[in-house]
């Protein structure tokens, strides 16, 4: 079992013929992923890394059939690529691109909304099913086959719970970066109730950063829907407030968003909570092996 | 990206909302005649400067002679002015906004964000104004309203009916602040501002509705498609060491600690401090040196935190995803031979070929202790700046 993506998960990736978007697909498809094909507008009809390139979505639809798409497009053309992807029915949609507008995502979210698709991102590394498929931008090496579902809003932070979770021999069942922007395509409870859902998935690795409260929502969730254990490290102990940490989400605003409120928020709703960045597998071993 | 008061004013007026009549002054000297244009017999004189609480710091004053504004200007140009909200060292004042005298019969709030938790720009309106508004929320929350707007619809009649109610507007205001509202909500959108705050909105003598300040924060993801916005852009208000970063791309943030780090990965970055702190020491920066940490990035950073007198170890915490460690280790003994890196040098790398990376950095000539642990390595660093 895994969560949104599988084997025979049908990929399509926009921006395709981009330098990005090359190196990580090429890994992708050495992984084992599906990838059926790729968009970049104007180089329809050639060939890239063995796999058709169209013009539009729309034609790689009646084409061959993708079921998710991975977009690599800079950030000006995003909004657009996104809409394009959900306007077409594309059911997963994967945006790894950093530094798109928030007033572009407002309008993005609120269309997949309506129309009940799942966006993943932007500013994300994307997602993985180790085993099945890669639709992003981690490092394959350091993941393995296992029971741990890890969800963050850090890149470099996932690949830190995932490594740690391989080395103590846990693995994972799936790993989704949702992202470090203010307004995410899926939020850490979407994730979580996948996960809560997904037999392969005992325990549940949460990484969040300061800003916002998505992290105080998700503790309110998991305390009344999430019966496997979850463990949980916050990033930005020592952060100042008012300044953006590199996360466009990153940021404690109005005296909101700061690491203790929701440290202690988690804490309070039975999450355990890794004092440091070095013991998110250690403390998955404590909780795990009680 | 922040704006100063006076361009926030700017597109306030091309917005169509009312504002005084008001003059920019870079020189003293221009006060005088500054004064005579705007016209009347008093002035309300204000230090321009990226923070608020200006007026308890001494940053604005109400002068009734154009020579009280020229001692004005004189006083706070080329100054540093210290608020609650800068840091002790505060921010330069390089420009004097002097404007017509407003006299004022109430004091309301009006704001507008882009809300996470609802995924809209949300309207926030209090009949309290003039103060902090979170002080505002803690103690009379029934004093505010948050008025979400719909992306695609726009601000709608009937929503500044609502607001006006709480603002206690009579009907001659609520219909001057019906098209404020929705010229407001247009100039957030076609602007991409991440927050704009009225604060205070008045309402003058003569019963209508002003806006006596102005304070806009862009969304810095837009600023490649606001050309205007971007000419607005003022670094003098900005840490230079943040400054330059921007400009080479990296991400930096000063903090007053003495262990200068060297991350890839924003939320990498804040674990690193965080770690840091865990283990007794102070870290003196954030800075994300991003995916692809290669010679060129990495030597930038370095000059960068060096420049900071304060630090006396760099740890240097680089998870190699895609990029190989042994390429990095490379990029890393370059970039501190290219700078002349004097202090000690902590690096952790994981990842990819971690330890042909460590290999390649213990056999280097230069100090550097090469930790492929982090906690380790944190706390070698912490040692290391005692």
């Amino acid at each position: 079992m895994s969560i949104l993506v599988n084997k025979n998960t049908r990929v399509i990736v926009q921006g395709f013929t981009g330098s990005q978007a090359t190196l990580h697909s090429e890994q992708a498809i050495e992984y084992g992923t599906n990838i059926v094909g790729g968009i970049t507008p104007g180089k329809g009809g050639q060939t890239h890394l063995g796999k058709p390139v169209f013009d539009t979505m729309d034609e790689a639809v009646k084409s061959v059939q993708p079921n998710a798409s991975l977009i690599f497009v800079p950030a000006p053309f995003c909004k657009d690529s996104i809409l394009e992807a959900a306007e077409s029915g594309i059911e997963l949609i994967v945006c790894i691109t950093e530094g798109v507008p928030t007033l572009d995502m407002l309008d993005v979210k609120k269309r997949v909304d309506e129309l009940g698709l799942t966006l993943i991102g932007p500013n994300c590394p994307g997602l993985i099913t180790p085993g099945e498929a890669k639709l992003g931008i981690m490092p394959a090496s350091i993941h393995m086959q296992g029971s741990i579902g890890i969800i963050s809003r850090s890149g470099t932070l996932t690949y830190e719970a995932v490594k740690q979770t391989t080395d103590l021999g846990f693995g994972q069942s799936s790993c989704v970066g949702i992202g470090g922007d203010p307004i995410p395509g899926s939020s850490f409870i979407d994730i979580l109730e996948l996960f809560e859902n997904d037999p392969q998935t005992e325990a549940i690795v949460m990484v969040g950063e300061i800003g916002g409260t998505a992290e105080e929502d998700a503790a309110e969730f998991i305390k009344n829907n999430v019966s496997k254990p979850v463990i949980s490290y916050i990033a930005g102990q020592t952060a100042p407030a008012g300044k953006r940490m590199g996360h466009a989400g990153a940021i404690i605003a109005g005296g909101k968003g700061t690491a203790a409120d929701k440290i202690s928020k988690l804490k309070e709703c039975g999450v355990h909570v890794a004092d440091n960045l070095t013991e998110i597998g250690s403390t998955v071993a404590k909780v795990i092996n009680k | 990206m922040n704006l100063h008061e006076f361009q926030g004013k700017e597109l306030f007026a091309q917005y169509g909302l009312p504002v005084s009549n008001s003059k920019v002054i870079y020189e003293a000297e221009d006060a005088h005649k500054a004064c005579r244009d705007i016209g009347g017999s008093k002035w309300v004189v204000k230090a321009q400067v990226h923070a608020g609480g200006r007026g308890k710091a001494g940053g604005v004053e109400l002068v009734d002679t154009p020579e009280d504004a020229i001692l004005f200007a004189k006083k706070w140009l080329g100054k540093r002015l210290v608020t609650y909200q800068t840091d002790e060292k505060g921010q330069l004042v390089n420009s004097v906004l002097i404007e017509e005298c407003t006299d004022i019969a109430e004091e309301l709030y009006l704001s507008a964000v882009v809300d996470r938790d609802s995924q809209r720009v949300v309207f926030i309106g209090s009949s309290e104004g003039g103060v902090n508004i979170e002080e505002v929320a803690k103690n009379s929350p029934e004093k505010i309203i948050y008025e979400p707007i719909d992306p695609l619809c726009g601000a709608q009649g009937f929503q500044a009916r609502k607001i006006a109610k709480v603002l206690k507007l009579n009907n001659e205001q609520t219909k001057q602040f019906t098209p404020m509202l929705k010229n407001l909500m247009k100039l957030f959108i076609e602007k991409d501002l991440s927050l704009l705050e009225i604060n205070p909105l008045v309402i003058t003598s003569g019963g209508l509705l002003h806006c006596l300040d102005a304070k806009i924060n862009i969304d810095s993801n837009a600023i490649y498609r606001q050309p205007e916005i971007a000419e607005m852009h003022d670094p003098s208000q900005e840490d230079p060491r943040e400054s330059e970063a921007a400009k080479n791309d990296l991400s930096y943030v000063s903090l007053d600690g003495n262990i200068g780090c060297m991350v890839n990965g924003a939320g990498l970055a804040m674990g690193t401090m965080d770690t840091i702190k865990y283990f007794g020491g102070n870290p003196a920066n954030f800075l994300d040196v991003g995916g692809t940490a290669t010679q060129e990035r990495v030597s930038k950073a370095f000059k960068i935190i060096l420049d900071d007198p304060e630090v006396k170890v760099v740890l240097v915490n680089i998870f190699g995803g895609i990029v190989r460690c042994d390429l990095i280790a490379e990029g890393v003994l370059a970039a501190i031979e290219e700078v002349g890196v004097e202090i000690p040098v902590v690096v952790r790398l994981e990842g990819n070929n971690a330890d042909l990376g460590s290999e390649i950095l213990s056999k280097a000539n230069i100090k550097i202790e090469s930790i492929n642990n982090l906690g380790d390595a944190a706390k070698k660093a912490v040692e290391l700046a005692k």
